[in-house]
């Protein structure tokens, strides 16, 4: 599991856990049943304070990512793919909106922000 | 919460120029916390009321659930300490002082403090005179290090220590953790607690001002900067703390989302780091 923390980073230290282990989760990274370290062990390997670690895991642990068995450690959860495929759209639309507000701020209207879209969808345009 | 390892009540003690006023705090096990303030804030009479080392004029301490006043003796044997800047009679050689600690403090581990004094490049043939105060304060940690505790208490410890050895001090605490025992140590170099404490005490002018999880501190209080056009009455009176310069204005907030709603792109508002607390924390305007 690699995890960067950047104290650049206008997000908390909790949110860069959580995004860097779930992107890791997502991308397969980390496997199914995987152990990840216990809650100290991370917060010590990664000199923080383990109440940041435990919201991470807590947050992962209800997005349904890991599981943790007491007496056992925590796991990568198996993948519950309605979930994952939900995430992914989230993800999507987020980035969409992200664009429409930048397509608003430069003037541009909406049927030239659709001509982008499907220029950027043509087969040969990876 | 589990139920604090140390709680503290009310601890008031008064010095003809100082009081520590109505201290109250508690620390869970499990966790580290660091106390901050500026020099003279009161973190050594906090710490030495803990030690059973002042007088109180008010104020109760509990201790693993039992009443430090009347249990000290016993209770103390569970907590280890490291002053400020240990001090030794000059004369005696280091392995001499540690006998003369060690049979106060039932489940000292004579193997891990060989280890320590090794770690910490010590000779236990050495003589105390003969060490600098950054060696001083190695011994005095493997003697703490080497106790069977279950709270540790450290005065300043990381101060004239090098920043390595910081480091690999720090990395030790964290590892010396468990989920029956606590680190309690104050400093000044907020760089040793930076998102590493679980929580922090800010005292000031000898009172506790804040007393949190680092993680509760940072996603409540931040920092805001503007323009002077931005302060209006009612807005400082929100503040928890100002700095004003002709070119605009550093402060502190303990409501950061309101705060950003409020001034939305007018002003900048981020969080805080420790440093900015530590240093804006109660500072008044001067109007």
């Amino acid at each position: 599991m690699r995890i960067l923390l950047s104290n650049a980073s206008p997000d908390p230290i909790y949110e860069q856990i959580l995004r860097q282990v779930r992107a890791q989760i997502l991308s397969g990274d980390l496997k199914e049943g995987q152990a990840l370290p216990s809650i100290r062990k991370l917060a010590q390997n990664l000199q923080i304070s383990v109440i940041t670690t435990k919201r991470a895991y807590d947050e992962l642990e209800r997005e349904g990512l890991i599981d943790t068995v007491a007496g056992k450690g925590t796991f990568v959860a198996s993948p519950n793919l309605d979930f994952l495929q939900e995430k992914r759209i989230a993800a999507v639309e987020a980035r969409l909106r992200e664009a429409v507000r930048e397509a608003e701020a430069a003037g541009l209207s909406a049927e030239d922000l659709k001509q982008m879209l499907d220029l950027l969808l043509e087969p040969d345009h990876a | 919460m589990p139920e604090p390892l140390l709680r503290l009540r009310g601890l008031t003690k008064r010095y003809r120029a100082f009081t520590l006023q109505e201290a109250s705090l508690d620390l869970p096990p499990g966790s580290l916390m660091g106390l901050l303030g500026p020099n003279g804030a009161g973190k050594t009479t906090l710490l030495k009321a803990i030690l059973g080392l002042v007088r109180l004029d008010a104020g109760t301490l509990t201790f693993q659930g039992r009443d430090l006043a009347q249990h000290g003796a016993e209770l103390r044997r569970r907590i280890a300490f490291v002053p400020d800047t240990p001090a030794f009679q000059p004369g005696a050689r280091l392995a001499t002082l540690k006998e003369a600690h060690a049979p106060f403090y039932p489940g000292f581990d004579e193997t891990r403090w060989k280890g320590l004094m090794a770690d910490f490049g010590l000779d236990p043939r050495r003589k105390a005179q003969e060490l600098s105060l950054g060696q001083r304060t190695r011994f005095a940690l493997t003697l703490a290090l080497a106790q069977d505790w279950d709270l540790l208490v450290l005065d300043e410890p990381t101060t004239g220590l090098d920043p390595v050895f910081r480091r690999e001090l720090l990395q030790r605490f964290s590892e010396a953790l468990d989920e029956r025992r606590a680190i309690l140590f104050s400093t000044h170099i907020t760089s040793d607690l930076e998102d590493r404490a679980d929580f922090v005490t800010f005292v000031r002018d000898g009172q506790v001002v804040l007393s949190d999880t680092q993680e509760a501190i940072k996603g409540r209080w931040g920092v805001v900067k503007g323009g002077l056009d931005l302060l209006d009455e009612p807005v400082r009176r929100a503040f928890k703390g100002l700095r004003e310069t002709p070119h605009g204005f550093e402060a502190l907030t303990d409501n950061l989302p309101g705060t950003r709603a409020h001034f939305g792109e007018q002003a900048l508002v981020e969080r805080p780091s420790l440093e900015d607390l530590l240093v804006l924390l109660g500072r008044k305007a001067h109007a």
